[in-house]
């Protein structure tokens, strides 16, 4: 039998629609890929499974009945992870708890499970991140405005968290990477696409967008930020391991001024 | 002002159930967050701020002290809270930590604390997490009313012990720190009696209260800051109790002097014990006691307790309980959760438990599992500590080898 190499649009029905067609065929030797980064494997076939919304939910409605919900947390979590080779992985799982008879979710002695937990810490570590590392900024249009570079796509993530705790402003958060971002506007929150100017520069603040007490809040932060270090306890290598040196370009206490 | 505050070690923001009620702003029902660090490595989650820094006291330890010649400002209720909600507003903050010098009078400091607190939440709506510091001798009327605006109060009581108190901050006295807290307590339990009663019982002090200790001013061993520390857990009910590392800031003598180093080692011991008091099921006694006064700078407290205790082991970690687990040197109680839940599916061997994140370094003098391999040597504590040693490297060896070449 050859092996099957199955594309689908990179959603997460689009992935449980593929887990569908997996088990109705009774598949042996698959790889899932998403369309936007397809690889041609030298000895397998091609072939992309729409997205089928019942049967996703029908593979869903599977998984509750086998998983816990913080296992299932763990599945939606790692597949956000966007990593090379996570779909195989989370096929692996789901083959795994479905063929048993008792529940098998916190088997951590399972190489697929274990991993999938640890993939799925990696994950909630950057939504706790950028929960914390979003900084807004106050545009002209009375927006709070943010972006954010996040190593895995936390925004679905991280909406409730904002719109829970900013419910009386306006607010963007932007992702850059993957050029989307959610806006909230006092009633709910939509997901957006934005063209940005093309000198505009994301690490700086621009006063042709922003409003002018944006810079003063920003050198108040700063000054806030230095003076709560105390000097004689310095310890740049603890400081880097709780911010890691990437997200330093969009946080306005680590902006040169 | 924040330049004196941030003495104050508490940072934590979580443990409220505080949600957004009428599209307000902020939420503080879930965990905290930390928005950014210093770089001594902290955490930056409040707004730490002194409402004045003068001060009425003399306490020789503080920077505010009346006898320090330093610039002296005070802040108006509404600047702080314009501050607080702007800083909120573009997610630096959680909320608000605010503390005071004594001007005048206990009552009078604590009253603007209160006002502030007030503000915060009737004007603006704000549900973010306010902790305030409670002002040693401040009435019961002003300690309940704060409790119904913030989410935690502390007082710190800062010496161990009262000895040292005497001689370092001879205007203040022990009772005063204990009457607020006493209050607390109680208005924190009656809160609890009533909201079971009735639900819409407004709010008192959610995350509860803590305190902060001073380490290394006042000449305390381990044991007796230990032993303070477990009073407080166990007679005031308290969430945290804090150790502060003393940073030299005065050329008083009796006081370490400016320019030594700030006991951080010892800080980081002594909160791995309160961890081992309240998550490891351990009572303070077993790591400090009459016989042993110091932790081991060199080893964790756990590894030291296992190496005086070593008549409990190997434990077999495919049989034994929760509680004899979390005792095993290298295991933390994430991965004791894990073994537990693995171990129903497959006897586990070592393979398994590496990979599972367990510190076999430690671990394997202390433990047997599925495997013919394991510790067979009859070896002495001294032995196994210098084996473990050998092949581990702490961050801490700078610290170390200065110590060592000192006594050596």
């Amino acid at each position: 039998m050859t092996a099957k190499n199955l594309i689908y649009d990179g959603t997460f029905d689009g992935f449980l629609s593929v887990v569908f067609y997996v088990f109705e065929h009774k598949l042996k030797t698959v790889t899932i890929q998403n369309e936007s980064t397809v690889q041609q494997g030298l000895f397998s076939v091609n072939e992309t499974i729409p997205v089928d919304e019942t049967k996703a939910n029908r593979v869903w409605n599977g998984i509750k009945s086998k998983c816990s919900t913080q296992s299932r947390y763990q599945l939606y979590y790692a597949f956000l992870s966007e990593q090379i080779g996570v779909e195989d992985l989370l096929l692996d799982y789901i083959q795994y708890v479905f063929s048993q008879s008792k529940k098998v979710d916190k088997d951590y002695s399972h190489p697929s499970i274990l991993k999938i937990a640890q993939i799925a810490k990696y994950v909630g570590r950057e939504k706790h991140r950028m929960e914390a590392f979003v900084r807004f900024k106050l545009t002209q249009d009375d927006i709070y405005f943010a972006n954010i570079e996040p190593d895995f796509n936390v925004l679905p993530l991280i909406e409730k968290h904002f719109k829970n705790r900013y419910a009386d402003q306006k607010w963007v958060i932007y992702d850059i990477k993957r050029n989307y971002g959610l806006f909230y506007d006092l009633e709910k929150v939509e997901l957006i696409n934005m063209d940005f100017p093309e000198n505009f520069n994301f690490t700086k603040t621009d006063d042709a967008f922003f409003a002018s007490q944006e810079f003063e809040f920003q050198k108040l932060w700063q000054d806030y930020f230095k003076a709560t270090n105390i000097e004689s306890r310095k310890n740049m290598k603890l400081h880097i391991r709780h911010i890691p040196k990437r997200y330093w370009k969009y946080l306005s206490e680590k902006q040169p001024n | 002002m924040a330049d004196a505050a941030k003495y104050d070690v508490s940072c934590s923001s979580s443990g409220s159930q505080r949600a957004n009620t009428n599209k307000g702003i902020g939420d503080a029902s879930g965990m905290g967050i930390c928005h950014s660090y210093t770089e001594d490595g902290r955490c930056v989650s409040l707004l730490k701020i002194l409402l004045t820094n003068h001060c009425i006291f003399d306490c020789a330890y503080c920077v505010t002290r009346k006898s320090n010649d330093i610039k002296r400002a005070a802040f108006k209720v509404q600047e702080v809270v314009d501050l607080t909600i702007n800083f909120y507003r573009r997610n630096y903050i959680e909320g608000l930590f605010l503390s005071s010098g004594i001007f005048k009078s206990a009552d009078f400091t604590m009253e603007r604390l209160v006002a502030v607190a007030k503000k915060l939440r009737k004007e603006e709506n704000f549900n973010g997490y306010i902790h305030l510091k409670s002002i040693p001798g401040a009435s019961d009327e002003l300690m309940r009313e704060a409790g119904l605006y913030a989410d935690r109060l502390s007082v710190n009581i800062e010496i161990p012990t009262e000895a040292g108190l005497k001689k370092l901050a001879p205007d203040k006295k022990r009772e005063d720190f204990i009457k607020p807290m006493i209050k607390v307590k109680n208005e924190i339990i009656q809160y609890k009696a009533e909201k079971k009663i009735i639900k819409s019982t407004p709010k008192f002090a959610p995350a509860g209260q803590s305190t902060q200790m001073i380490i290394g001013a006042s000449g305390e061993n381990d044991f007796q800051i230990m032993q303070t520390s477990n009073h407080f857990y166990k007679s005031y009910n308290l969430k945290r109790v804090y150790y502060s590392g003393y940073v030299p800031i005065s050329y008083d003598n009796r006081l370490p002097q400016i320019g030594s180093a700030v006991p951080m080692l010892r800080e980081n011991r002594l909160y791995q014990t309160d961890w081992l008091m309240r998550f490891y099921g351990f009572d303070v006694s077993e790591i400090l006691n009459e016989q042993h006064q110091h932790l081991d700078l060199d080893i964790d407290p756990k590894l030291g307790w296992a190496l005086r205790n070593l008549h409990e082991f190997p434990v077999d970690v495919n049989t034994a309980d929760q509680r004899m687990l979390s005792r095993i040197p290298g295991l933390g109680m994430k991965s004791v959760y894990k073994i537990i839940n693995a171990r129903r599916f497959r006897r586990l061997n070592w393979e398994h438990l590496k990979k599972i994140g367990v510190a076999l370094n430690r671990a394997q003098y202390f433990m047997v599992c599925e495997s013919n391999q394991f510790e067979k040597r009859d070896l002495t504590p001294e032995k196994i500590k210098g084996l473990i040693l050998q092949n581990s490297t702490s961050k801490y060896q700078k610290t170390l080898s200065n110590q060592l070449s000192l006594f050596g």
